[in-house]
């Protein structure tokens, strides 16, 4: 570790992870609820159990994206972090809040929650993903606000790199497209209008420029390859992402009361943002077989260009599969779009932090990587959790067509839980997929705690 | 010694102009554009007697005389690069200015049938060629000021002494997108203001 200050990005990893087991406890127990309905009830009921699964995951990114700028904006930057006790306190309040929110969930009715936490006086809850109440968000922009002043304040008054300037855009990105959660107006139309500036607009828009800059990081530091190749194609990997996936908003704008033209905007620019994520697989692959170096750290090869291939696949090919709007006027909202949901969330946005995770943690803990037991067990991990990710999403595609043709294609429609227990033997195989998935985040975590007597040292 | 010449006259005869990353973007754009026209046409069909009547509510003179002005400009952009190409880089600065100002004109002629058009009530909502319509050629409109703003860039470098008659690849660049605009508006107008 070339500065000091890169250590706080331990602190976010570590809780990153943490958060990570719980969303997937939870994603585990509302796959169950899919067929044994009242399991848990009234405990833990269907909608909770998905707020904390979707929630976590939004959060645990976040903590991820933010010890992966701690991390690597110094080493950009060539000087120690702006104000390393300012990533702490942040971090410290980050995790409280987030804790208290997820407790909120659990603990009390929703709607006693929205009273407990004034929701009257700014109301913003209610609305899916965008669930946390008023103070919370409130605590995410100071959160937010803080990490981009010290993350910015180094890059501005250190060395420049298109990594770190990349990486910038993102994150500002990120903050001001957060502030339409607070924009809750009573027209639902404007509502999911502009709730999608939120959603969209991350997922498909500054989230991908934080993904490319952090890629093309690791990329830069295990392969030994020019910065100027890189940065290159990092440059066409953002104009393909913002021309595409700006205006592939639309997509989401076919049935929800926005003018018709959507129709035509949304598909012919949505069917354009599986390129940029090509373009990020082969960037990754091209550069990784012109490396200079041997890196000793196998793994962290291994997660980026699994990153590189599952957001393509996940993000760029299931996302096509139903972006079009003829298609979609069948599919909108079956579980195909789960499909696509949990493929290009993990290929795209867990992996990446896992990428970081793997390259940088040996490092933080001393070692340039880890000896050859904990690779091995890490890699077994991926395996485990990328493999069970594609079962996943084959049975919730499996699960969708047959939802499609039996409620709403074939001539005799039937009622949508009848088609649901219809579907019920995809739920169980997605299931058994999730607990595996289970089974190899234990793994990975266990790759941590490998004793290690031979780790490579510089 | 041999193999050298033959390796070196093998890259003159593929040499691709401009930056690698330029062309790379250039597909992506004529891919973007090349939707949009087919989907224009697989939506025609289907409304072959609206898509005409509105047709003819377009100004083809306008059309015609943009057309030209791109031509135009697109041939000084030849020229800067050939220019420059000879070591002369004060004659590349103005033919550059002279295809930026092309453009320039592309743009006014633009915004005032634009404007004719608003002012009659016209907007994307108002039918599916109009919408095609505007949605198309603001999308080139777009891409006209993005070229107009990379040739700028490349002038003032050409200005400061940036570019020489061994190193002139920024040059290429600056002029093989503004080709790319240029082929895109040579297909556009037919298309959209003339076939019928």
């Amino acid at each position: 570790m070339k500065y000091q200050s890169q250590s706080v990005a331990k602190l976010y990893f570590i809780a990153a992870i943490g958060l990570f087991v719980g969303q997937i406890l939870f994603g585990v127990i509302m796959g169950l609820q899919y067929v044994i309905g009242d399991f848990l009830f009234p405990y833990i009921p269907f909608n909770v159990a998905r707020m904390v699964h979707t929630n976590l995951l939004i959060v645990w990114l976040l903590f991820g994206f933010m010890g992966a700028s701690y991390y690597l904006v110094p080493e950009e930057a060539e000087r120690e972090l702006y104000a390393p006790w300012l990533a702490k306190l942040l971090f410290w309040i980050f995790l409280f809040a987030g804790a208290a929110t997820i407790l909120g969930y659990l603990l009390v009715p929703y709607a006693e929650l929205a009273k407990l936490t004034m929701n009257d006086l700014l109301p913003t809850m209610g609305r899916e993903f965008l669930e946390q109440p008023t103070i919370t968000k409130i605590g995410i922009v100071i959160v937010v606000l803080g990490f981009l002043f010290n993350v910015g304040m180094t890059v501005l008054t250190g060395r420049k790199t298109v990594v770190t300037i990349v990486l910038l855009t993102g994150l500002t990105g990120l903050a001001v497209f957060f502030l339409f959660a607070f924009y809750n107006p009573v027209n639902i139309v404007l509502d999911k209008y502009f709730w999608w500036w939120v959603v969209h607009l991350w997922v498909e828009g500054v989230w991908e420029l934080i993904m490319g800059a952090i890629l093309a990081f690791v990329l830069i530091k295990i392969t030994g390859v020019d910065r100027e190749v890189i940065e290159k194609w990092l440059y066409i990997i953002i104009a393909l992402t913002l021309i595409s996936g700006i205006i592939g908003t639309g997509h989401h704008y076919f049935w929800i009361g926005a003018p018709s033209y959507w129709q035509w905007f949304g598909s012919i620019f949505s069917a354009l943002e599986p390129i940029p994520f090509f373009v990020m697989t082969l960037f990754a692959f091209n550069v990784v077989n012109k490396r200079r170096r041997e890196h000793p750290n196998k793994v962290a090869t291994l997660w980026a260009l699994g990153t590189a291939v599952m957001a393509f696949l996940g993000a760029g090919v299931w996302g096509f599969l139903h972006t079009l709007a003829p298609v979609n006027y069948y599919t909108h909202g079956t579980q195909i779009t789960a499909a696509h949901g949990h493929m290009a969330f993990y290929g795209a946005y867990v992996m990446i932090v896992l990428t970081i995770i793997s390259y940088s943690m040996p490092i933080m803990r001393g070692r340039v990587a880890n000896g050859p037991k904990a690779q091995v067990l890490e890699m077994w991990s991926f395996w485990l959790m990328t493999v069970s990710m594609v079962f996943i999403t084959l049975f919730l595609t499996g699960a969708g067509i047959l939802q499609v043709y039996l409620q709403r294609y074939s001539d005799t429609p039937l009622g949508f839980m009848v088609v649901q227990e219809k579907i019920e033997l995809f739920y169980w195989m997605r299931e058994i997929a999730g607990v595996i998935f289970l089974i190899g985040l234990i793994v990975y975590i266990m790759s941590f705690f490998v004793k290690h007597d031979d780790e490579v040292t510089a | 010694m041999n193999s050298t010449v033959k390796q070196s006259e093998i890259t003159t005869k593929y040499h691709l102009p401009g930056d690698l990353a330029i062309w790379v973007f250039i597909f992506a754009e004529l891919l973007v554009f090349g939707i949009f026209f087919l989907s224009y046409a697989f939506s025609r069909a289907g409304n072959v007697e609206l898509f005409n009547k509105y047709q003819q509510t377009l100004d083809t003179t306008s059309g015609a005389i943009n057309t030209l002005l791109l031509i135009t400009s697109s041939y000084f952009v030849v020229r800067a690069v050939t220019a420059i190409k000879s070591g002369d880089a004060q004659r590349c600065v103005n033919w550059l200015a002279a295809a930026i100002a092309g453009g320039g004109g592309f743009l006014v002629i633009k915004v005032m049938e634009f404007a004719d058009k608003f002012s009659h009530g016209v907007s994307l909502g108002t039918n599916t060629f109009y919408m095609f319509y505007l949605s198309m050629t603001f999308f080139h409109f777009m891409h006209v000021i993005l070229g107009m703003i990379i040739l700028a860039a490349v002038l003032i470098k050409a200005r400061s002494g940036g570019y020489s008659e061994t190193e002139y690849t920024g040059v290429e660049t600056g002029a093989s997108y503004w080709h790319m605009v240029d082929l895109v508006w040579i297909v556009l107008f037919p298309l959209v203001y003339v076939i019928r």
